[in-house]
């Protein structure tokens, strides 16, 4: 054990002699070192978060034509420290029928919500918080606690705008954790375990996106409704409600909204990769290269999945326009969540039957499968069509009376 | 084991003292000067009219309760899900039976309408 192959525990270890040696309870230094541990793990997740300010702002300058933050330090990279001297200074305003409490605590859970999740983010084999067996669960569970952020937010603000927000928001995320957890219960399937390392172990010989690459995209799709960005952000639809369930927040706590925002977005691509891209493992290969097996190397490998998986948000959020809020539903409850339970129970059967076969043939049934549902999902889908323009065509056609009338 | 729920535990408290920190901060730092026109509701500039905290609208109401059934009955889906290898096949077929009530009850409320925004 040396600090190039396992970081976490040499330093561990060494804190805790050092502790111990000072004739402090093995329990008590422990606790110390969780502490440490934690704080250090949300520290790394801040500075992330102050890097993804600028990460999104370069790219969205560069999908607007622009050229982004480029004046404060090399590329512009200053621009968000910048920022959030901007928002601490800035003037804090309370509206004077706000429920004070509730509104001050939504930025709090807002962005607590989000470091929640890095407590089971596995960044390597061997730098991750904690890897607990019910880790899906807990990734729900603590999605949950954004939904009431927002919820809360918009009901103590007393204004009709951030309560409509907060109406759309809370339909759009318990519609879209239907299919996200259906969709969750896929690599649980296949991998046997609900542990993250587990799931990431599992992904070593055939990634998870090859077994499924419907529930992945079903996946992506519900985290992004989740995190309500576009075309899901009808919580916040600018030419309507203004900014939604945040217009009444101003200074730091609105930059909190922000910056939970951005840093949920590059969680939930982190989720995807480990869900279905493998994780910090590279198809296999880190057998023969041991480089690859380093926890330092593993969790640059995982951070770059994520960021691409982030940069995917991204692309989707400022390629589509926003939807409207009745087809929004109608896509989840009508299309997503019976098509995810098809690929459940497809999922479940074929996992059941190939497990005693090779590793090649399960992965090829199960990615033949997948193609035949979406070819199918694409045919009924245009048969729906095709009838609703014909319906729509006998409507419009002379032959009707109405028509004829209008026309003459 | 236990030592992973301490963990979640001290995770919880400290991921809720980090985002106060810079609220904490910038209390210190910024101005104060409240006066009754900027703490006003922001609607655009036009006066609010009435109670903001108004009832909510039934449909949401519908939504939530389709949600409740789904939710609560995939969580009983996750033990079957984590143990589908080592269970007989009529177990593996009672799951999917499971799912097919799940269905039935969409279907059931698709028909009735209920899924339709108005």
């Amino acid at each position: 054990m040396n600090l190039w192959n396992d970081p976490i525990n040499f330093v561990a270890n060494w804190l805790r002699g050092l502790l111990t040696s000072r004739g402090l309870a093995n329990g008590f230094a422990t606790v110390i070192l969780f502490f440490i541990g934690i704080v250090v793990l949300i520290l790394f997740a801040m500075l992330l978060d102050i890097f993804l300010v600028w990460v999104e702002r370069k790219v969205v300058a560069r999908f607007q034509d622009r050229l982004g933050p480029n004046r404060i330090g090399p590329f512009g990279l200053i621009q968000p420290f910048a920022d959030i001297i901007k928002l601490v200074i800035k003037e804090d305003i309370t509206p004077a029928g706000a429920d004070k409490l509730i509104y001050n605590m939504a930025p709090v859970l807002a962005m607590a919500s989000v470091i929640l999740l890095w407590a089971i983010l596995p960044l390597a084999s061997k730098i991750y918080g904690v890897d607990l067996n019910v880790a899906v669960l807990y990734l729900v569970a603590a999605g949950a606690l954004g939904t009431l952020s927002i919820i809360m937010a918009g009901w103590a603000s007393n204004n009709k705008y951030a309560l409509l927000g907060a109406f759309r928001m809370v339909a759009n995320m318990i519609s879209y954790e239907v299919p996200m957890v259906v969709t969750l219960l896929i690599p649980t399937i296949l991998a046997n375990t609900m542990s993250v390392k587990g799931i990431t172990d599992a992904q070593s010989s055939v990634w998870f996106v090859v077994l499924s690459p419907l529930g992945m995209l079903i996946f992506l799709i519900s985290a992004i409704a989740e995190l309500g960005r576009a075309p899901f952000d009808l919580n916040e639809a600018e030419s309507e409600i203004v900014a939604g369930f945040h217009i009444e927040y101003s200074g730091m706590k609105f930059g909190l909204f922000y910056a939970g925002e951005l840093l949920h977005a590059f969680t939930f691509g982190g989720f995807v990769a480990m869900l279905y891209f493998g994780g910090y493992g590279v198809f296999g290969l880190e057998k023969f290269v041991p480089v690859l097996q380093a926890p330092l190397v593993a969790a640059v490998i995982f951070l770059g999945k994520a960021m691409v998986g982030y940069w995917v948000i991204m692309w989707v959020k400022y390629s589509m326009p926003r939807i409207r809020i009745d087809h929004m539903l109608a896509f989840n409850w009508k299309f997503l969540t019976p098509l995810s339970l098809v690929i459940l129970v497809v999922t479940a059967l074929a996992s059941k039957l190939l497990s005693g076969s090779p590793t090649w043939l399960a992965a090829l049934v199960m990615f033949l499968t997948n193609v035949v549902i979406a070819w199918l999902t694409i045919e009924i889908l245009r048969g729906v069509g095709r009838r609703q323009r014909r319906l729509e065509q006998s409507l419009a056609s002379p032959a009707s009376p109405l028509a004829r009338h209008g026309s003459e | 084991m236990q030592n992973d729920w301490l963990y979640i535990g001290l995770f919880l408290v400290i991921g809720i003292i980090v985002p106060i920190v810079p609220l904490v901060f910038s209390a210190l730092v910024a101005p104060h000067k409240p006066n009754p026109i900027k703490q006003s509701t922001y609607e655009c500039g036009i006066e609010t009219v009435g109670e903001s905290w108004i009832q909510f609208k039934a449909q949401y109401y519908v939504f939530a309760l389709v949600f409740l059934v789904f939710d609560v009955e995939t969580v009983f889906l996750f033990p079957w899900a984590l143990s589908i290898n080592q269970l007989p096949i009529f177990a593996v077929l009672e799951g999917i039976l499971f799912i097919s009530i799940l269905v039935a009850g969409l279907v059931y409320t698709w028909r009735k309408g209920l899924l339709e925004w108005v």
